[in-house]
């Protein structure tokens, strides 16, 4: 077990909460899109736990948080009310955004939550302009930018990293390389090994690649680069490595991918992993339970309070185009 | 009252509201030390420094979405998008991102944001720098769409395009960057939606958008002259889409013709056409007539480019047709 002394008990107990929130949570997203519960389709983070953990620990309150599509985590990691995100995913009145955005763009400003972005690559310049406002109104916040190893073939991601490094602004580009694009795998259509880490030196940064699927590893790495980002000196680029437990999506069952490779990182599950750490470093296991228990206790009245919850209102069809609430175009 | 070019125009209208509010600012390619690719940002660096007119490189993602991120967490950029041809190449901030987060986030998110860019045709630059685009903004649910006509307009409707919360697309027509016009001392601040009656006649009614505007002036001049009287009036901007004004207009002269830059297919005459067919009906004393470019691309030569885009003799004459 890592042994720094400056992440303290309640630190590790709080990460292990968030993967095992993520985990129950995505699982029971499954279950309901099997039940026909939950429409359309979703992208769980089912394996990709510590990466949402680790940042979302480590990120101050204020700062931003730009997911995609696989937003599930980081809505649940910036502390999203559970049945607001359930309330989405089903299309719910409850629903985070009244159902009007669904799964793939989870939003909640008030959690700096600043959005789930379904078009790959997109959401990088964005992040990149909401630095630029910390770095012009000298807030000290940081934006953090999540995107898979997808992203790092298409021109907004490039766009966005120059930039950034351009204007040094408060960024975190983080990669959650998990191997898989969608169904073809990234070594397949990339020109380097490391698609997001081998780009770091065309922008002046440092290339760093850190084992996504360790929460105490992820922890320390973003606790760096915020702390490098709030100080001034720029943007950086991490490349977490890590491994979907699923498919792409829900009509995906991730066949494609060999047996021997899904197991080899089924034994580096992120949350059974820690979980044997806390439990090495002398933790009881009824803490431990006791936190299980809470959370699979939340998940429980989430699901009942977004399945109770009626369909949105009609007239919201209407509303918030603009910012007069309507969507009159003319007069 | 000063003679302004319609470019000094923009640069007028950026720098009173960067100078009314601190959170306004400018970015782009070449908007900087360059003073624009058109010279419509001359003096403004130099006026707020580096941290507020900011030179990207050639990148229009970055640009469009960094001016999203700015817009979503308390700045009021205005972003330029050098020739509007280029939206080509970062439609999805515009149309995917810019344009639905306010409603995908039910409305959470509010995106105080102008994107101004050089349109349309008349410069001879082909076919790529060239078109006039306005149309695909006004398809797109979520986005504002202005075109100024006159260095005043410019002004006072920039400004209200910045201060507006909706993200506005505020396209400048290249051919009239050289054109002048009495600018009103002092603040100047329009209001989007509006349409401008700018000459009344009492036998047609001519709508038209920036660089047409002076050519269907031009047309009823010369229609006045044959004792046909036209109205025209200078849409300014296609949403809001000032409904009333048109339909006023129409139930006076009871003749409506539309003049495009636009190619043919899906210009916004063609949204005009058929809300007023439907609610105008009874009005009409003939059928609406839209004069746009021919649904081709547009060509680089002068005599091409020429015969392409409506001219003030091909107005005159569809005029004169319907109704003389």
């Amino acid at each position: 077990m890592r042994t720094d002394p400056s992440v303290g008990l309640e630190t590790r107990l709080a990460l292990y909460e968030t993967m095992y929130r993520i985990r129950t949570f995505e699982k029971r997203a499954y279950d309901l899109f099997l039940s026909g519960l939950v429409k359309g389709t979703s992208h769980l983070s089912l394996g990709q736990e510590a990466i949402a953990a680790g940042f979302g620990e480590a990120m101050r309150e204020d700062d931003w948080s730009f997911a995609t599509y696989r937003g599930h985590a980081h809505a649940l990691a910036r502390r999203v009310p559970m049945a607001a995100i359930m309330g989405e995913l089903m299309g719910r009145a409850c629903g985070l955004m009244a159902g009007k955005g669904g799964s793939m763009h989870l939003t909640s400003v008030e959690h700096h939550m600043m959005g789930s972005y379904a078009i790959v690559g997109a959401h990088l310049p964005i992040a990149a302009g909401a630095a630029l406002t910390a770095q012009q109104l000298g807030t000290g916040q940081v934006a953090v930018c999540f995107f898979g190893d997808g992203a790092t073939n298409i021109g907004a991601f490039h766009e966005a990293l120059n930039l950034a490094a351009v204007w040094r602004l408060p960024v975190v580009f983080v990669c959650e390389n998990n191997l898989y694009m969608e169904y073809t795998p990234i070594a397949a259509v990339t020109a380097v090994p490391r698609p997001a880490a081998d780009r770091a030196s065309a922008y002046g940064l440092e290339p760093i690649v850190v084992d996504g699927n360790d929460a105490d590893v992820v922890l320390e790495t973003a606790a760096r680069v915020l702390d490098r980002a709030r100080s001034g000196e720029g943007p950086s680029l991490v490349e977490a490595l890590t491994y979907r437990h699923g498919g792409h999506s829900r009509a995906d069952p991730g066949k494609y991918r060999p047996d021997d490779e899904v197991a080899t990182w089924l034994a580096r599950d992120p949350v059974l992993r820690y979980r044997e750490r806390l439990l090495d470093g002398g933790l009881e296991a009824g803490v431990i339970e006791g936190v299980e228990r809470a959370v699979d206790d939340a998940v429980a009245e989430a699901t009942e309070a977004a399945r109770s919850s009626p369909p949105p209102d009609p007239d919201l069809l209407y509303r918030d185009v603009f910012a007069d609430g309507g969507a009159s175009w003319r007069n | 009252m000063a003679q302004l070019t319609y470019r000094e125009a923009v640069a007028r209208g950026i720098t009173q509201e960067m100078e009314r509010d601190p959170t306004v600012l400018l970015i782009g390619e070449d908007v900087g030390a360059a003073g624009g690719a058109f010279k419509a940002t001359v003096g403004l660096l130099e006026r707020f420094g580096p941290a507020r007119v900011r030179d990207t490189p050639i990148a229009e993602q970055a640009i469009i979405g960094a001016a999203m991120g700015a817009a979503m967490t308390g700045l009021r950029p205005i972003a330029e998008i050098m020739f509007s041809d280029f939206f080509a190449v970062c439609w999805d901030l515009v149309a995917n991102q810019i344009a639905k987060t306010r409603y995908m986030t039910n409305g959470q998110v509010t995106l105080p944001l102008v994107i101004r860019s050089g349109n349309g045709g008349g410069s001879r630059f082909g076919a790529q720098h060239s078109q006039s685009v306005e149309s695909w903004a006004m398809a797109i649910p979520g986005l504002k769409v202005v075109a100024p006509s006159t260095p005043t307009d410019v002004v006072g409707l920039l400004a209200a395009a910045v201060r507006d919360p909706d993200p506005v697309l505020f396209f400048e027509q290249k051919s009239l960057y050289a054109t002048k016009g009495e600018v009103p001392d002092g603040e100047v601040v329009d209001e989007l939606g509006t349409a401008k009656v700018v000459r009344q006649g009492s036998d047609a009614t001519i709508v038209a958008l920036a660089a047409m505007v002076p050519r269907a002036v031009a047309a009823a001049s010369e229609l006045a002259g044959e004792g046909i009287e036209a109205t025209v009036i200078d849409l300014r901007s296609l949403v809001p889409l000032d409904v009333s004004t048109v339909a006023a207009s129409v139930a006076a002269t009871g003749h409506l013709f539309t003049v495009e830059e636009n190619p043919r297919l899906c210009g916004w005459g063609a949204e005009l056409t058929s809300v007023v067919a439907d609610e105008c009906f009874y009005d009409l004393d003939g059928p609406i007539v839209r004069v746009t470019t021919p649904h081709v691309p547009l060509p680089a030569a002068d005599a091409l480019e020429d015969l392409a885009l409506p001219s003030p003799s091909l107005i005159a004459d569809t005029v004169r047709r319907r109704i003389g």
